[in-house]
């Protein structure tokens, strides 16, 4: 357990570990939660609200399975070299369809994932990322999921 | 494994759209929801089903920032297997609770051998060596080659139109952060 995790009370550590399993869809799903997790409403919802104040939970929303919906996504790197590195950062970050971008310490400097609500338009998505920044957009889908851990208990 | 993309009405995507940005913090959130865009309690909460149970929404709750919580090493761990050996060393490596994905990705030769790809997360990036050296020794990876990618910033955190569950590498913001 990390330090900042020894902080949370006992309580906050249950809200998290809880309501990251899911939210149930009724008309009061947070005296629903309330309720399980021996509290009161009011009392979670001002937890929950103290805990995003803090930054330790983003927000309460969907992980979509965006195949399913008729989209895609996939990992992408690139090859920076280091003198042009937040230019071209600053290049890929603009395109809406990309999620994430992480820095790693590599020739493949720069990975980020881009999604697409149409499956369709990802060829063409890398290709413009390709065009903007002038470097080959190496391109990596997954193509077998062995593990995929979609909790974090604190 | 594929399945038929679900149909989405337009009420659907408004809908998709709106959750995105997270369900508020009030004691009746899918009614403020609904306020929001024009439609009753009710029809917010079937058409929040129907995308649950679909399996358009893997999972619909909260999403932690592992970093705050602690963790701030994150690795990209690649390994180049022999294609004959990757489902056993896969299966092998998805058992360990700090490593939050792994998956077979294409090889780009000759630039990029590798062609499974594990996260690692842990509380320092000597703790993370540690635990790769754990899983190298428990699961015999002596003779795969690998490389170790920590990241060293993070420029951009779902800003997208879907935050996927899958690329990336908070767990579970695992899935924000994530990585990819």
């Amino acid at each position: 357990m990390t330090a900042a995790m020894q902080e949370l009370s006992a309580l906050d550590r249950s809200i998290i570990n809880r309501l990251q399993d899911g939210i149930p869809v009724c008309a009061a799903p947070y005296a629903e939660l309330a309720a399980e997790l021996g509290t009161d409403e009011t009392t979670l919802l001002q937890r929950l609200r103290a805990l995003k104040g803090a930054g330790y939970l983003s927000r309460i929303g969907p992980m979509y399975n965006v195949e399913r919906m008729g989209g895609a996504f996939t990992l992408a790197a690139l090859r920076v070299p280091e003198a042009r590195f937040d230019e071209v950062a600053g290049i890929v970050n603009a395109f809406p369809e990309v999620a994430h971008n992480y820095r790693r310490d590599h020739a493949f400097n720069m990975w980020f994932v881009v999604a697409v609500a149409d499956a369709e338009a990802m060829d063409s998505v890398l290709s413009r990322i390709k065009a903007a920044t002038g470097l080959e957009v190496y391109n990596f889908p997954k193509q077998e999921e062995f593990y995929l851990r979609l909790k974090f208990d604190v | 494994m594929k399945m038929h993309p679900l149909k989405l009405d337009d009420r659907d995507r408004a809908l998709v759209a709106l959750i995105q940005k997270g369900l508020p913090l009030v004691p009746r959130p899918y009614a403020e929801l609904g306020r929001r865009i024009g439609m009753a309690e009710d029809e917010v909460m079937q058409r929040m089903d129907k995308l649950r149970l679909s399996g358009a929404i893997k999972r619909f709750g909260v999403i932690v920032r592992h970093r705050e919580l602690g963790y701030r090493a994150n690795a990209m761990v690649v390994w180049d297997v022999p294609e004959a050996e990757i489902a056993e060393l896969g299966n092998c490596l998805a058992r360990y609770p700090f490593i939050t994905l792994c998956y077979r990705r294409p090889r780009r030769l000759p630039h990029w051998p590798y062609n499974l790809f594990t996260m690692i997360h842990g509380q320092s990036r000597a703790a993370v060596c540690g635990k790769l050296a754990q899983v190298i020794g428990e699961c015999g990876l002596d003779d795969i080659p690998h490389e170790i990618l920590f990241s060293r910033r993070r420029f951009k955190q779902c800003g997208a139109r879907y935050c996927t569950a899958g690329e990336t590498v908070e767990p579970a913001r695992t899935h924000e952060e994530a990585t990819a």
